[in-house]
């Protein structure tokens, strides 16, 4: 009986102590950040995860003696979150994954432009025609599959192929996937809406398998749940990191929407009161070595005129990517509508 | 109306915060609403994928509720009254599924069950099994959300089963019901209250949920909601599917409301006075034991070993792991802020819709659902909305990520402390008063200590859940703050599933402590 009292006494003395001391480090947490948010930080929101950019922001903040903070999220929900935000944003720039967050931001204009001298370093094509983003790397579609199942000599030559019977159920797709609806943007931008419409309610019919997101894909490619995934590139090289036998292999079809490239880029918010910092920040994404980061750690395709591709990958010049006006891309709305109208959203 | 009916001042102005904090996201979805168009209004409520995609979602919730009673109310009976071997070890044991991200036990239960190259199929591969029974779909998505929310349920028939009077059961008896008739007739009828909280709680995560039915390839209503942020950054269209889910969590209360039966669940007794019996197990010890195995199997042990073997699989590789010392220090501390916070505004809410009923209180009481059944990307968002806009000083701050977690389990907590509350007699506080204490002497004295069952479980499940939270962490937590269960956001995000699986791991060892810790401090009657 004693001890049970001593023991509740015991408990309810600790049970303060750790309130207090919650509470207390709580409200150092809250000063400490609104006194780093007094003193000019370089406040970036960015939908490119932290294992990818992580160490080139150190490393940014040695060699631009600046100190940066960044806020992770998702791509969408940021650019959401930036809108709602309005005039009160604490944000300098974005980063995001697709062009077409970028061209969304850009058409509210809640963006600023870039001097011409910064977008003149990557072709226009990358690149917004209003100047107020830029493309940093490119992300491209390829047709993985699963290499114990299928043979080189049966992948398709076009995208279009994939709605013939011998495929009838082994095709994955992400129809609610960002990278996937801009694949179909490009395909609408390219083909027309009705092409566009009949090839999706075609795959639907062929049975086509729903994932989440493209490392779903892959992965299931790699237990060959399934024998061919539309997806983006640069998944498949950090499976064969870890697994270097992962039995999946990259195919790229020639010329049509099924080869598009994408980017991920920045721009700078019009709430900024940096903007010389924000643009030497993007500046320092364009150096050499920046872009050779990029093409080493992520795979991905570097956009400065004149980098090298990264390693193992096909060469951005021989890839056989359509041309797509990228800021068309933001026209998702249309997008979702026809996948509606498909049944497949 | 005499004076002692008057509720005391402190109570009124926590439930005015209170109201003006679970309005902020029905104001926004409502502001939001306004810039759509009639034509497009109703071309979205009445879209037939949008109708296919919300029965799918609604059929699916009653699923996982029906389900969550299956295994809540015989787990609850057997922990808290039978002679079940090492009850207080399966006591903590069949919580703690509620500790486990239900993204990361989805990811279990697929890297386990898929129909190719899951643990399964690798296993009877030699025995000529080429492919599983697909888990995708109704399937996998029943089977998680039942298996990481179920402890809903339990905790709160738990709570409830002890604050029943043992009396009742006693003169049950000696009226010739044998244990069946007794617990059929007399034990579940007044577990209605905590069977109807825990359930709500069930079938508004299952409604709400985004994750599990993606991860499980499963058409749920909430998809239609995130295609609309993703794809168009349409946050009108969104703000309008949203407040579909709103009228379908109205209609629930209201359902909830027409059946709730208007008895009292207190008895005139000193329920000290009297010992529960604890029922003999005899035959029925062996099931009880399967049972119990066999749930804490898939709810916990699954998803434990296939997130250690991800954590071996990047030893193996000499994988560079992430520094999980700050991000679970601030998982603590804003968990933990969150649990103290919500517990302290739950009561005065518990206490006047209990003791001061009036039409106010209860809109306000059960308005605290509503946050909880919807995204929460949706409260996020509206927090961010008013935030930024209206109280820049401390957006993006620690107070306002707590208030966060205010708005989005505040009704966790109510929940809990409001059955526990309905136990209790009034004439006790009226006692101690006639007796000359203080309103706030007979708080701490009488009512505190007879509803700390509840308020332990509320304080536990909105711990539990905070530490898991995501969307309002990501935009609302200080810059650079982040928390383990953003930081297994991010790996999973890289597909670096040893990461994920070293912040999984953080997560279920502080969840499990802090529930044994608390757990174990409830007194065994």
């Amino acid at each position: 009986m004693m001890r049970s009292k001593i023991g509740r006494s015991i408990f309810s003395v600790g049970l303060a102590a750790i309130t207090t001391g919650l509470t207390l480090t709580g409200w150092n947490w809250g000063t400490e950040v609104a006194n780093a948010q007094r003193r000019k930080t370089l406040v970036i929101y960015s939908g490119r995860s932290e294992k990818l950019i992580g160490p080139l922001i150190k490393q940014a903040r040695k060699d631009l003696n600046l100190d940066i903070k960044v806020r992770y999220g998702k791509t969408s929900q940021l650019a959401i979150a930036l809108l709602e935000e309005g005039k009160n944003s604490r944000a300098d720039l974005f980063f995001a994954q697709d062009a077409g967050a970028l061209g969304a931001l850009e058409r509210r204009k809640r963006t600023l432009s870039i001097p011409i001298r910064t977008l003149t370093k990557v072709p226009n094509r990358y690149r917004s025609p209003r100047g107020n983003w830029i493309g940093i790397s490119g992300r491209a579609r390829v047709i993985d599959y699963n290499t114990n199942l299928v043979k080189k000599s049966q992948l398709p030559r076009s995208i279009w192929e994939l709605t013939q019977k011998k495929w009838r159920g082994k095709v994955a797709w992400a129809p609610t996937n960002g990278s996937f609806q801009s694949f179909v943007t490009g395909m609408r931008v390219m083909y027309g809406n009705k092409k566009t419409l009949n090839w999706l309610k075609a795959m639907k019919a062929n049975g086509a398998k729903v994932y989440p997101k493209n490392s779903a894909i892959v992965k299931a490619l790699g237990r060959g749940e399934v024998h061919l995934g539309l997806v983006n590139h640069y998944y498949l090289a950090r499976f064969k990191k870890t697994n270097p036998r992962f039995p999946v292999a990259h195919h790229s079809t020639r010329y049509d929407a099924g080869a598009m490239i994408n980017v991920a880029g920045v721009s700078v918010l019009r709430t900024t009161d940096q903007r010389r910092d924000s643009e030497r920040f993007i500046n320092y994404l364009l150096t050499r070595k920046s872009q050779s980061f990029f093409a080493n750690k992520t795979k991905e395709y570097p956009l400065r005129k004149g980098m090298k591709s990264p390693k193992g990958q096909i060469p951005l010049s021989k890839l056989k990517s359509p041309r797509i006006n990228l800021t068309k891309l933001h026209t998702l709305e249309r997008t979702l509508k026809l996948l509606q109208q498909a049944g497949v959203i | 109306m005499s004076k002692a009916n008057r509720p005391p001042l402190p109570l009124t102005i926590a439930a005015v915060v209170v109201a003006i904090a679970i309005a902020l996201p029905l104001l926004y979805l409502g502001f939001r609403t306004l810039f759509v168009g009639g034509e497009e209004f109703r071309e979205l409520i009445t879209r037939p994928r949008n109708l296919i995609i919300l029965s799918n979602s609604l059929g699916m919730m009653i699923v996982v509720a029906l389900f969550s009673a299956l295994i809540s109310i015989p787990l609850a009976f057997l922990t808290t009254r039978t002679d079940l071997p090492r009850r207080r070890f399966w006591l903590v044991i069949t919580t703690l599924p509620l500790a486990v991200p239900s993204y990361v036990g989805s990811f279990a239960l697929i890297a386990a069950f898929a129909p190719r190259g899951s643990f399964l199929q690798l296993l009877l591969e030699p025995l000529g099994v080429e492919e599983l029974p697909s888990i995708y779909g109704w399937t996998g998505t029943i089977m998680a959300l039942t298996l990481f929310t179920y402890p809903y349920m339990l905790l709160s028939l738990r709570s409830g089963l002890q604050g029943l009077d043992p009396s009742l059961e006693d003169a049950a008896r000696s009226m010739g019901y044998n244990s069946k008739q007794t617990f059929f007739k007399v034990i579940l009828p007044q577990l209605y209250p905590s069977l109807v909280a825990g359930g709500l709680l069930v079938a508004l995560y299952a409604l709400r949920d985004f994750g599990t039915p993606s991860l499980m390839r499963f058409d749920a209503f909430t998809q239609a909601i995130f295609v609309q942020y993703q794809a168009s950054f349409n946050r009108d269209a969104a703000a309008v599917l949203s407040l579909v889910l709103v009228f379908i969590v109205m209609l629930m209360l209201w359902l909830e409301y027409r059946v709730r039966s208007r008895a009292a669940y207190y008895t005139r007794s000193s329920k000290s006075l009297y010992s529960t019996k604890i029922v003999k197990l005899g035959v029925w010890k062996v099931p009880a034991l399967i049972f119990c195995c066999t749930i804490t199997f898939f709810g916990l042990v699954l998803p434990v070993t296939t997130t250690l073997f991800w954590l071996i699989q990047g030893f193996t590789v000499e994988h560079e792991f992430i520094d999980l010392v700050s991000p679970t220090l601030n998982s603590i501390i804003a968990a933990g802020l969150a649990a103290l916070v919500t517990t302290l505004f739950a009561l005065p809410i518990a206490i006047l819709s209990v003791r001061f009923p009036n039409k106010v209180i209860a809109i306000i009481e059960r308005a605290t659902y509503i946050c909880f059944g919807v995204p929460g990307i949706v409260v996020a968002l509206s927090i961010v909305f008013f935030g930024a806009n209206y109280l820049p000083v401390l957006y993006q701050t620690l107070p306002m990520l707590i208030f966060a977690y205010l708005v989005l389990f505040l009704q966790q907590s109510v929940g809990g402390v409001r059955t526990s509350l309905l136990q209790v007699n009034p004439q006790l506080e009226e006692a101690s008063r006639s007796l000359g204490q203080s309103s706030l002497q007979t708080f701490r004295k009488i009512t505190l200590p007879l509803v700390s069952p509840g308020v332990i479980t509320g304080a536990v499940l909105v711990f539990l859940t905070a530490m898991k939270e995501l969307p309002a962490t990501m935009l609302l937590s200080p810059i650079e703050f982040d928390t383990l269960a953003v930081e297994i956001w991010k790996a999973t995000e890289n597909l670096d599933f040893a990461d994920a699986a070293a912040a999984s791991i953080a997560i279920l060892l502080v969840s499990m402590t802090s529930t044994m810790l608390v757990l174990s401090q409830e007194k065994t009657r």
